[in-house]
């Protein structure tokens, strides 16, 4: 997907949480904020990722919406905000317990230090390509949209 | 070494990310030989924190202030995987030296 900056990468992906009915309209507006104080972006070996996400009282339905970006667009650094991660892959995180962020966060971390698979993510040739991928790597059950 | 050493963990909300750094850094300790006390909190806590836990080693996934008087770690190679050989060895070193 095309888009110009990280708020509206995040805001882009917010529209299909909201969509789905997995977060509430407030979600869009409380990523970005969070993303400003807490920046998400992970400069992994391969492909840049941002995780954004935000309170749980947001969300309706825990699901991920991936986005895989036209462009690098500069997302902060998590931890060092005053760096920038040129990030391709973003997964927006809709969260309704923070149990299952955890859960969620490791089998990530897991997933985008396994070589080849960020690669792979933003090479596919369809979303359903990339959401196989997701399911393959994650033990959780939940919605995947792209 | 002797006894055990306080490691401080902190991130945004103290669950997520600091969760699993801290799972990184009690294995990494393990490997290494090292007893430690691991406590995570928000990074709005650190200073409070340090009065009242007393931490040898910090490490943080989001900013925190660098003069706390002890060694503070950046966390976020434990998440991207980036680095993390570098940062595992720089922590236990400093584990050793505390």
């Amino acid at each position: 997907m095309p888009a110009e900056s990280a708020a509206e990468a995040i805001a882009q992906l917010g529209a299909r949480l909201q969509a789905g009915g997995f977060v509430k309209p407030s979600w869009v507006q409380a990523a970005i904020e969070r993303e400003k104080i807490f920046a998400t972006g992970l400069p992994t070996a391969e492909v840049g990722v941002a995780i954004p996400h935000t309170d749980v009282e947001h969300v309706l339905q825990q699901a991920i919406a991936v986005g895989v970006l036209t462009e690098p667009i500069l997302f902060g650094e998590m931890g060092n905000p005053e760096n920038t991660v040129p990030v391709r892959l973003v997964c927006a995180l809709a969260v309704a317990q923070s149990q299952f962020l955890l859960k969620l966060l490791q089998q990530l971390v897991q997933m985008f230090q396994t070589p080849g698979v960020l690669s792979q993510i933003v090479s596919a040739a369809s979303p359903a390509q990339i959401a196989r991928i997701f399911e393959d790597h994650l033990e959780l059950t939940e919605d995947i949209t792209t | 070494m002797n006894g055990e050493k306080r490691v401080l963990i902190a991130c945004g909300t103290s669950i997520a990310t600091a969760t699993v750094v801290a799972e990184k850094v009690k294995e990494i300790a393990k490997e290494a030989g090292v007893k430690v006390n691991v406590v995570q909190c928000k990074a709005a806590e650190v200073r409070s924190k340090i009065s009242t836990f007393n931490p040898h080693v910090i490490v943080a996934t989001t900013p925190v202030p660098k003069d706390l008087g002890m060694p503070v770690f950046n966390g976020v190679p434990f998440l991207s995987g980036v680095g993390m050989d570098k940062l595992k060895s720089q922590i236990i070193e400093a584990l050793h030296q505390a």
